[in-house]
């Protein structure tokens, strides 16, 4: 049985031999975690915004006072005044601002005779997040403006109490169970797909076929190997991550044992699931091929870069039996929310039953001869 | 289809009273409809070279791998060591090396460390492991080499360590298949002088398939011919060559081409063939060297013509696998390497 120990031993001298893999399963979900935890995690700022003042009245520099307050604090938009709005339309349409407020004529003495004013705002609805920022941010404007000089004694609308469990997620953080995820199928997917076909292209498992060893001692130090390779993998980015993000849990013992049992769930998981779809295959460039699509196929509808509740029924179906999903639910569980082992146990229980099932599948499967 | 191999009749018993280390008896491999080996009879005597002499395509690596348990055997027996590869593969496994076609070795480890994993594969035991490694390396003149990445090495240095990892675990048996392919002269002799060496010390048996005649011809105690799955002639270098008519071979190319040169040749004395070649050169089979070539000479100033050239040699492997086939090995081997794709199984 020791058999298995030799050909671990041999992938690991390799893998060590050569930390090619090593960065290269890190590099993507690295560089992933800084341009997405950049370029998703922080709100608009510096939006262009024309206003078109046709009143001039003393409620309508009241709102463009609200602006200047804007620019200066949250700094979502700022203002540039135009006389024409024919022309601030026109920029609308041609991108040479985000979007163009109209005041129009009257205003001021509508508010006064409380003869529904209105403030037009005209937005360049082809990017949902910018205009959605700015609508936001004109309807809290618009709100604070509705609000009586004078309270009434009795408040009667209702409001709204929010209660935050956690400090604020930024959404580097948010992406980092997704990329340690990722960080482990890429280890996966090139130290045991990739390689394990090219071993069998040059002939390396010719030379273990005429050794004594067992199938099942081929298939154990295959995948033990794979599976040691994943678990480096995935400590590595939970902690070079963790640090980036600054999420301090890495420093709790507690949290970074439910922490390596979910990265051994998913590497056991994973390395179960390549192996099953690789166990018949001699083509090196099948594995290559699969690369992006799996990727995209399993990494994507996980929950890793928004949550599964928002897919439609078929890819949240996917989700259900993606084994990402698992793993990056119980990594959130542990990294963002530091739950517990309760938090993250049917995940545990999922990615293991995953793994055995797929190597219980695998292994008949795997032939003894060429 | 059965095939049954022009057992050359011995001029003496190679081998005498030495038991048999490969039996193997109506050997077939089948894939689909296309049968790669067909029925195919030999033994090979414990502490013998046993080459297996063929043009790409015949089965030789077919062969070769239902015996080292590669592949299931179709139908028919292959006994190794005492052990049915069918029945008892680990038994099989066990006692013979095997050194394949490709350089397997990992290239990111060191010499010695490629052998350490595959004395661990065998289950050599530590305290045996540092000696085995010791005395192969030894064996093989890579000593000073052990603690070398493998990627540091020549191709014939590679090959040396692919022959020491396959005696890592001191087998009985030692399979090679084509073992000095792809090296340049210089380093196929060394290959040769130690596996000579190996054979000397280590009373090693060997089966080793080739489609070079020289190498079956310096090595082998004994050659198997195979052609198309069949074994078309079997035994001893001297015994194969004397088999085929005429001792000597006369290489003749006239200057000009319009004449019935055959027809003439055959007439000459002691001549027992003549085969037709490309560009107007002619081999002359004779019994005679000597003689045949001054007539020959003699035939010619007679005639008014003028030779472009002349060549007298002993016989070879290559005219044995002609004798026996019709074709020449050489021919075969350089027209292999534009068939695509391989046939399954094919060496």
């Amino acid at each position: 049985m020791n058999r298995f120990l030799a050909i671990v031993e041999r992938e690991m001298r390799k893998f060590f031999r050569s930390p090619v893999l090593m960065i290269m399963s890190m590099m993507l979900p690295i560089v992933q975690l800084i341009i997405l935890g950049h370029a998703y995690g922080g709100h608009i700022q510096g939006a262009k915004v024309a206003v078109v003042d046709h009143d001039g009245g003393p409620q309508a520099v009241k709102v463009r006072e609200a602006f200047d307050a804007v620019a200066a604090n949250i700094a979502t938009f700022k203002t540039i005044n135009y006389e024409n709005e024919t022309q601030a339309k026109e920029d609308v349409r041609t991108g040479k601002v985000d979007a163009a407020i109209i005041i129009p004529a009257q205003y001021s003495r509508r508010v006064y005779a409380k003869d529904a004013p209105r403030i037009g705002l005209l937005v360049d609805n082809s990017d949902q997040v910018m205009s959605g920022s700015i609508e936001s941010e004109m309807q809290s404007l618009v709100n604070a403006l509705n609000q009586p000089v004078i309270e009434d004694r009795v408040v009667k609308n209702i409001a709204l109490q929010i209660v935050e469990l956690y400090p604020y997620v930024e959404y580097m953080k948010y992406l980092l169970s997704g990329s340690v995820a990722l960080a482990m199928y890429i280890s996966v997917m090139i130290g045991g797909g990739m390689l394990y076909i090219d071993d069998k292209a040059r002939g390396v498992h010719e030379g273990y076929l005429v050794t004594p060893i067992s199938k099942l001692e081929l298939v154990m130090g295959l995948n033990v190997a794979g599976a040691i390779k994943a678990v480096l993998s995935g400590i590595s980015i939970t902690v070079i991550g963790s640090l980036m993000a600054g999420l301090g849990v890495i420093f709790r013992p507690g949290a970074d044992l439910n922490l390596f049992l979910l990265i051994l769930g998913t590497s056991l998981a994973f390395n179960g699931m390549m192996f099953l779809m690789m166990v018949r295959v001699d083509d090196p460039l099948v594995p290559r091929a699969m690369f992006g699509v799996l990727n995209t196929l399993l990494f994507f509808p996980s929950g890793a870069i928004s949550p599964v509740s928002a897919f439609p029924k078929w890819l949240q179906a996917i989700a259900l039996v993606d084994p990402f999903s698992y793993s990056v639910h119980g990594l959130k569980a542990i990294l963002l929310k530091d739950g517990g082992f309760v938090a993250i146990r049917g995940d545990l229980i999922f990615l293991f039953a995953f793994g055995i099932g797929t190597l219980l599948l695998a292994t008949p499967l795997f032939k003894r001869t060429l | 289809m059965m095939s049954v191999a022009r057992t050359v009749t011995p001029t003496h018993d190679p081998l005498p009273h030495r038991s048999a280390a490969i039996r193997v008896e109506r050997i077939v491999k089948k894939y689909g409809d296309f049968e790669a080996v067909k029925g195919v009879d030999f033994e090979v005597a414990e502490g013998e070279i046993f080459g297996l002499l063929g043009p790409n395509g015949a089965g030789k690596s077919t062969l070769i791998r239902m015996m080292t348990t590669l592949i299931p055997v179709t139908s028919g027996k292959a006994l190794v060591g005492g052990h049915d590869v069918a029945k008892e593969p680990n038994a099989v496994r066990r006692m013979i090396g095997v050194i394949p076609q490709a350089l397997t070795s990992d290239q990111d480890l060191t010499v010695e460390e490629n052998l350490i994993i595959y004395a661990k594969l065998y289950s050599v035991p530590r305290a045996e492991r540092e000696k085995n490694i010791a005395e192969v390396l030894e064996a093989v003149d890579l000593t000073k080499w052990r603690g070398a990445q493998t990627k540091t090495l020549s191709g014939g240095m590679r090959r040396r360590l692919e022959i020491a990892r396959g005696l890592v675990h001191n087998p009985r048996i030692f399979f090679l298949d084509e073992p000095t392919t792809g090296l340049d002269p210089v380093s196929r002799i060394a290959v040769w002088e130690m596996l000579n060496n190996l054979k000397k010390t280590r009373n090693l048996t060997m089966l080793l398939t080739t489609h070079y005649m020289e190498e079956a011809d310096r090595l082998c105690d004994r050659i198997a011919i195979v052609d198309h799955g069949t074994l078309v002639a079997l035994g001893t270098p001297v015994e194969l060559k004397q088999s085929v008519p005429g001792s000597n071979v006369v290489e003749v190319q006239f200057s000009r081409e319009d004449e019935d040169w055959k027809t003439r040749l055959k007439q000459l004395p002691d001549v027992t063939e003549v085969e037709s070649q490309s560009a107007g050169v002619y081999r002359v089979l004779t019994s005679n060297g000597s003689q045949t070539t001054a007539q020959l000479v003699e035939m010619t100033n007679a005639m008014g013509e003028q030779l472009r050239s002349l060549s007298v040699q002993n016989t070879t492997l290559d005219d044995v696998f002609v004798h026996y086939t019709g074709r020449q090995l050489r021919d075969e081997t350089v027209k292999a390497v534009f068939q695509m794709p391989p046939r399954p199984g094919a060496n």
